[in-house]
């Protein structure tokens, strides 16, 4: 752990460098690093810079908006916050168990959120990093690079997506912040023509999938001492799981790991997430900390997001993902691979399951079935929890008996990682930094370490999100050091 | 999509208060990103490792103002970029942001640090001189440069991006026309 590095002992006489703003990420963040006089690293910090406010505004509102309203913290995993929301407000409605039509065009929306997250991820954002290497030609590091020198690479990741935002065009009624999911439901299934137009193209769409997991695990073997070493920490783990243990990424309940794998908590109602998380807020920093509660702060902080799901679940229940789970499980030995480069592999290894579960789902005629709503018992309070492509989603409200939201709480899965990041943060501060003299490919090694989490500030902010990082240096009266400056913006 | 003679144009692009929605929409042009990329290169943007706007042609701006840094950013922009386009709900009137106008800022900063339930006891406001300075409301960009083209929509089609910048790209004034002008 290097909890040391967190705040420099005497921060007055280091030099400051700073990443910002993070590029090639969602959302606004940057790093900042204070150094000695021989260029050690003393203190590394993941600022996120941008504040919203959703959960205050949000009072006042009918709770039947909340579910259009909060898709607008994210234009990259609107579908996420909309059927977290959506959830919520089912425990508030009443509507224990949704029909089958209804619970099925969800989660159809929701792999279809996955499938293209990922794809956006691995291949517009974090791809040309390991194409074309951390310390590459700047210039060319980034998709457009990409379409130049691997053109089949780039237009499968652009197919990818498409298909992923196509999905969800046909449950939402559009691609980004879409209405389909309702208190209680949904308000539309597919037609016969939209369910066959998607049919087209699935097994091509799950044959590039399986592609990009090869392509990722080959890098992986290539190169083991690099990807098992880049920033790697120890940490617990947590994320949701269906009720048999296997991968289910739009409910469950949770299950921990400390960082032997060894099982901390498991099959716990996440209706009752305020007994095992509490959360901590830093100066320096928008993002809150959280942690479990029962380990406390220093002990208790955890991962969540691809690489902890896939080594939290038993079995991933599609039969090309579970093969390849294997694969990892076998790679990592059977004990935790702590290195956040392997969020890649298990990334791709869950968009392949998000493509063979919208196989599956688009062979059931549930699908296109009429039976959408369904309602109960009034509460006042509800929660509900996904697992959204970059971890654990919480959204928890209270509602009135005028039907308006009086409380939200929002635990965004990039919230949950801000710890995680920040360590990563400092080991490759450490590993790559320390000592050295600073230049635009090793500061991009801190990004790679941030991109490997998919980050989206956005989110973790509630407010509006960017995430650009800028390094600079200063000496020690504070005036500008090094002629290298990816950013100038605090000039 | 027109064709490229000369120099290809710059384009940067940056998502100020806003949830990147409108850079996710400007990709959902699909494959048409390559034909994009054939007519103009891209400056700073998400999607690059430019950290700061040379001199373009084009800027394409998403989301509103809320903090210091937002409105750097904006001038810089707007310095550098020949047209300025506004793009989706946020930047063109704040958006959903800017429903934190009517709140004093206190009462939503204390909401989230302070009574949330599951803060440890004892946490303070976030403030530190790595923190831009919020701004107490909200607003859209035009308040505070001149823009030269808007394309509402939350966030706009992708349909409509691609032609807005055709249009540009092409020399003509944008024409967006029935059916794609959405203010949703």
């Amino acid at each position: 752990m290097t909890h040391s590095f967190e705040t420099a002992a005497r921060p007055e006489n280091l030099r400051r460098v700073a990443i910002d703003p993070l590029s090639r990420v969602e959302g606004h963040g940057k790093v900042t690093l204070l150094l000695d006089e021989n260029n050690k690293v003393q203190q590394a910090r993941l600022h996120i810079v941008e504040f919203r406010g959703f959960e205050k505004f949000i009072q006042g509102r009918p709770y039947w908006e909340v579910p259009v309203m909060v898709q607008r913290l994210c234009g990259i995993c609107p579908v996420s916050h909309h059927l977290a929301s959506s959830k919520a407000m089912d425990v508030i409605v009443g509507a224990k168990q949704l029909t089958p039509t209804a619970e099925k065009i969800r989660r159809l929306m929701h792999y279809g959120q996955i499938l293209q997250s990922h794809a956006l991820h691995f291949f517009h954002l974090s791809s040309p990093d390991l194409l074309f290497g951390f310390d590459s030609d700047m210039a060319k590091r980034n998709i457009v690079g990409v379409a130049e020198k691997y053109p089949d690479t780039a237009r499968q990741g652009v197919l990818l997506r498409k298909f992923g935002q196509e999905v969800i065009r046909h449950t939402a009624g559009k691609r980004i912040h879409g209405t389909g999911a309702i208190p209680g439901g949904v308000n539309k299934s597919l037609t016969v023509p939209e369910r066959d137009e998607l049919l087209k193209d699935i097994g091509q769409i799950v044959a590039w999938s399986r592609d990009a997991v090869h392509l990722i695990k080959q890098m992986h073997n290539q190169n083991s001492a690099l990807y098992d070493g880049f920033g790697a920490f120890r940490a617990n783990f947590m994320s949701i799981l269906g009720d048999d243990g296997a991968l289910d990424l739009y409910h469950g309940s949770l299950r921990g790991r400390d960082a032997d794998g060894n099982i901390l908590f498991d099959g716990m109602d996440y209706q009752d997430y305020t007994a095992l998380i509490e959360e901590d807020v830093k100066p320096w920093t928008y993002m809150k900390f959280p942690y479990l509660k029962s380990r406390g702060p220093q002990d208790g902080w955890y991962r969540v997001g691809p690489l902890s799901r896939v080594q939290n679940c038993d079995a991933i229940p599609t039969p090309l993902a579970e093969m390849e789970r294997r694969e990892f499980i076998d790679y990592s030995a059977n004990t935790p691979l702590h290195a956040p480069l392997g969020y890649h592999w298990t990334r791709m290894i869950e968009m392949l399951f998000a493509a063979e579960m919208i196989n599956e789902l688009l062979h059931d005629d549930d699908i296109l079935g009429t039976d959408l709503m369904t309602s109960g018992e009034r509460a006042e309070e509800g929660v509900g929890v996904i697992e959204a492509p970059r971890g654990t989603l919480i959204h928890h409200y209270r509602v009135d008996e005028n039907d308006l939201v009086t409380m939200c709480n929002l635990i965004v899965s990039t919230t949950h990682n801000n710890q995680a990041m920040n360590e990563a943060v400092r080991q490759v501060a450490l590993q790559y930094l320390d000592g050295n003299e600073i230049t635009e490919g090793l500061l991009n090694h801190i990004e790679v370490a941030i991109r490997a989490f998919d980050p989206c500030l956005s989110c973790a902010t509630h407010a509006l999100g960017k995430m650009p990082l800028q390094v600079e240096l200063l000496d020690n009266t504070g005036a500008m050091l090094s002629t290298f400056t990816r950013s100038a913006d605090n000039g | 999509m027109a064709t490229a003679p000369g120099p290809k144009l710059k384009v940067a692009t940056v998502s100020l208060a806003g949830c990147f929605g409108c850079h996710m929409s400007l990709l959902d042009i699909d494959e048409r990103l390559f034909d994009l990329v054939e007519l103009v290169e891209f400056d700073r943007s998400p999607l690059t490792d430019i950290k700061h706007c040379g001199p373009c042609d084009i800027g394409y701006i998403e989301g509103g103002v809320c903090n210091a840094e937002n409105v750097q950013v904006l001038r810089e922009f707007r310095a550098n970029c020949r047209t300025l386009i506004s793009v989706g709900a946020c930047a063109i009137n704040g958006g959903l942001p800017a429903q934190r106008n009517h709140l004093p800022l206190s009462a939503v900063l204390d909401e989230i640090y302070q009574s949330g339930p599951c803060i440890a006891t004892g946490c303070t406001i976030p403030n530190d001189p790595e923190l831009p300075l919020l701004l107490n409301k909200v607003h859209p960009i035009h308040e505070v440069v001149k823009v030269d083209y808007f394309i509402p929509g939350c966030p706009p089609s992708a349909d409509a991006i691609w032609k807005a910048l055709n249009d540009i790209i092409a020399g003509r004034e944008p024409n967006l026309g029935h059916g794609l002008i959405h203010y949703d």
